[in-house]
C-alpha cells in the first residue's frame, strides 16, 4: 500500500536528530511535528520570526500576534524566542537550521528542485523556500511520487523552474524513500507492500537499486 | 529627547505623492500598519510601487490600495492570497518583483545598515539571479542583491513612545523593524503610545532613531487570515 500524507510525514520524522532546530514547510511537511519520536528533543523554527513553535491554540486562545510562515495561529514552547525576519533568515542561510523538510513539484537526480512556479499559471512567490533551499545543511523533500496526470515528480532533470539547485538529500514519497547521491537517486526503502517493478515504473529517473530493498517501518 | 510625535493620521502622511515607493512591514495580515493602508488608500495617489513580503487580501491590507488600482508595481516574496491581486498580474496592470524572502528583509536590512550590496546564495541557478553577478565564496556561488530604500515606510509595533521607540509584539514583528531603517521617512504607528522614559531600555527593538513619525493607532481589526485551533480534550 502506497503511504498517506500523515504517514509520509511518519516516515520523515524518523529522520529527525536530538537537539536540532527544525524549519517544516507547508503542506505535508508541517504534518511532521506530530510524529517526532519519544526521547528526540526538537525545536522548530518558523520563517516570520518564531523559534519553539507549539501546537495549534486552543479554541478562543488565537492570537493574530502568534502565527507561523503559513499564516496559521500557533503557540510557543517553554524556552520560545521572537525574532525579526533579517534575524530569522541568518539562523537558516547561517545553517544554524540544521534541517529543513519541504514540499516539492519536482527533484532532479542531481538534487535540484522545483516548488515555485508553473509557467502559465498565476505564481504566488517563492516565500522563503530559496533562500531555505540555498543554505540548509539537510533538506528532506515530502511529496507525492507521482503528480495527478500520474507522471514522475523524480525526474532525470527538472521541467518547471528551479527553486535550488544541487541541494536536496532525501526524498520521502507515497511509494519510497530515495537518497540524492553524486550517481543519482539511490532506492533506499519500499512502502510496505509496494514492489521495486512498481517504484520503477513509477520514476523517470534512473534508481540506483542495491540488493535488496526493505519496507518502510511505519 | 528628540519628539517624534505627530498629531493625527494626515500628519503622519505628510509628503506622500504620487509615483513614490512605499514599504509596509507585516507578514500576511499580522503586524501590518492597518491605519496607515486606511489613510492612503483615500488618497487621490497612484502609481505606487510598494515593498512588503506580501499583499493583503482582497479587502483588507494592501486589498485595499489594489482595488483603487494605486499601485504600479509590487516587490513581494509571495502574493497567493487576493483575487483582485491576480487579475491586474494576469491582466499586465500591476507590475510584480518576487524576491526570496530572506533576501528581501536584509536588501531592508542593508539598506538602512549603509551596505549597498550583499552577496548571498538564495536564488543562484534560479531565475532569480537571471542578470546578477555570481561570485564563489567558499567553494559555493552566490548572487549580488542591492539594498532597497522606499520614500516611506509604514511599520506597526505594540508598544511605541514620544521618542519613537518601539517593541514589537509575537510574530508581527517581522519586516516591520528592518523596513524602519530602511525608510527615508518611517511613519510608526503603534497600539499604545507612552511618554518617553516609560519603557524600558533593554527591551527596545528599534531604537527611535530609525523613526521620523510616531502616532497612537485606532480600531485596530487584526484580521487572523488562517484560524488554526485545537480542541480540549
Amino acid at each position: 500500500m502506497a503511504l498517506d500524507k500523515n504517514q509520509i510525514a511518519q516516515r520523515i520524522a524518523q529522520e529527525l536528530e536530538h537537539n536540532t532546530y527544525v524549519n517544516l514547510g507547508i503542506g505535508i511537511p508541517t504534518l511532521v511535528a506530530n510524529y517526532i519520536p519519544k526521547g528526540i528533543d526538537i525545536e522548530f523554527q518558523s520563517e516570520n520570526g518564531v523559534l519553539g513553535m507549539g501546537p495549534f491554540p486552543f479554541e478562543g486562545e488565537e492570537d493574530p500576534d502568534m502565527i507561523n510562515a503559513g499564516k496559521q495561529t500557533i503557540t510557543t514552547m517553554p524556552g520560545a524566542a521572537l525574532f525579526d525576519s533579517a534575524t530569522s533568515f541568518a539562523m537558516i542561510r547561517g545553517q544554524h537550521v540544521q534541517l529543513t523538510v519541504l514540499g516539492a513539484m519536482e527533484v532532479s537526480e542531481n538534487g535540484d528542485i522545483a516548488n515555485w512556479k508553473i509557467p502559465g499559471k498565476m505564481v504566488k512567490g517563492m516565500g522563503g523556500a530559496m533562500d531555505l533551499v540555498a543554505s540548509a545543511d539537510n533538506i528532506i523533500v515530502a511529496m507525492m511520487h507521482t503528480n495527478r496526470q500520474g507522471e514522475s515528480k523524480i525526474l532525470k532533470q527538472c521541467t518547471l523552474p528551479i527553486t535550488g539547485v544541487n541541494c536536496v538529500k532525501k526524498v520521502v514519497t507515497n511509494l519510497a524513500v530515495l537518497e540524492v547521491t553524486k550517481d543519482g537517486f539511490k532506492l533506499l526503502e519500499r512502502a510496505p507492500g509496494v514492489s521495486v517493478e512498481e517504484i520503477k515504473n513509477a520514476t523517470e529517473a534512473n534508481l540506483i537499486i542495491e540488493g535488496e530493498v526493505p519496507e518502510m517501518n511505519i | 529627547m528628540i519628539n517624534k510625535i505627530v498629531d493625527n493620521i494626515e500628519q503622519a502622511l505628510e509628503g506622500v505623492e504620487s509615483n513614490m515607493t512605499f514599504m509596509f512591514g507585516g507578514f500576511g495580515l499580522s503586524g501590518i500598519p492597518e491605519n496607515a493602508i486606511t489613510s492612503l488608500s483615500q488618497k487621490e495617489i497612484f502609481g505606487l510601487t510598494c515593498i512588503s513580503n506580501n499583499a493583503g487580501v482582497d479587502n483588507f491590507g494592501l486589498g485595499l490600495l489594489l482595488q483603487r488600482k494605486q499601485i504600479k508595481k509590487m516587490i513581494s516574496s509571495y502574493v497567493g492570497e487576493n483575487a483582485e491581486f491576480e487579475r491586474q498580474m494576469l491582466s499586465g496592470e500591476l507590475e510584480v518583483d518576487l524576491i526570496p524572502q530572506g533576501s528581501l528583509a536584509e536588501r531592508c536590512r542593508a539598506a538602512g545598515a549603509g551596505i549597498p550590496a550583499f552577496f548571498t546564495p538564495a536564488g543562484y541557478g534560479t531565475e532569480v539571479a537571471q542578470g546578477k553577478e555570481v561570485r564563489e565564496y567558499n567553494g559555493k556561488p552566490h548572487i549580488l542583491e542591492t539594498a532597497l530604500t522606499a520614500d516611506f515606510a509604514f511599520v506597526k509595533a505594540w508598544k511605541g513612545d514620544t521618542a519613537g521607540n518601539l517593541i514589537f509584539k509575537g510574530t508581527a514583528r517581522n519586516f516591520n523593524p528592518l523596513m524602519a531603517m530602511a525608510g527615508k521617512i518611517t511613519v510608526a504607528e503603534v497600539e499604545e503610545l507612552v511618554p518617553a522614559g516609560e519603557l524600558d531600555p533593554n527591551q527596545i527593538h528599534t531604537p527611535g532613531i530609525f523613526v521620523q513619525r510616531i502616532f497612537q493607532g485606532v480600531n485596530y481589526e487584526k484580521r487572523i487570515e488562517q484560524r488554526t485551533v485545537r480542541t480540549k480534550k
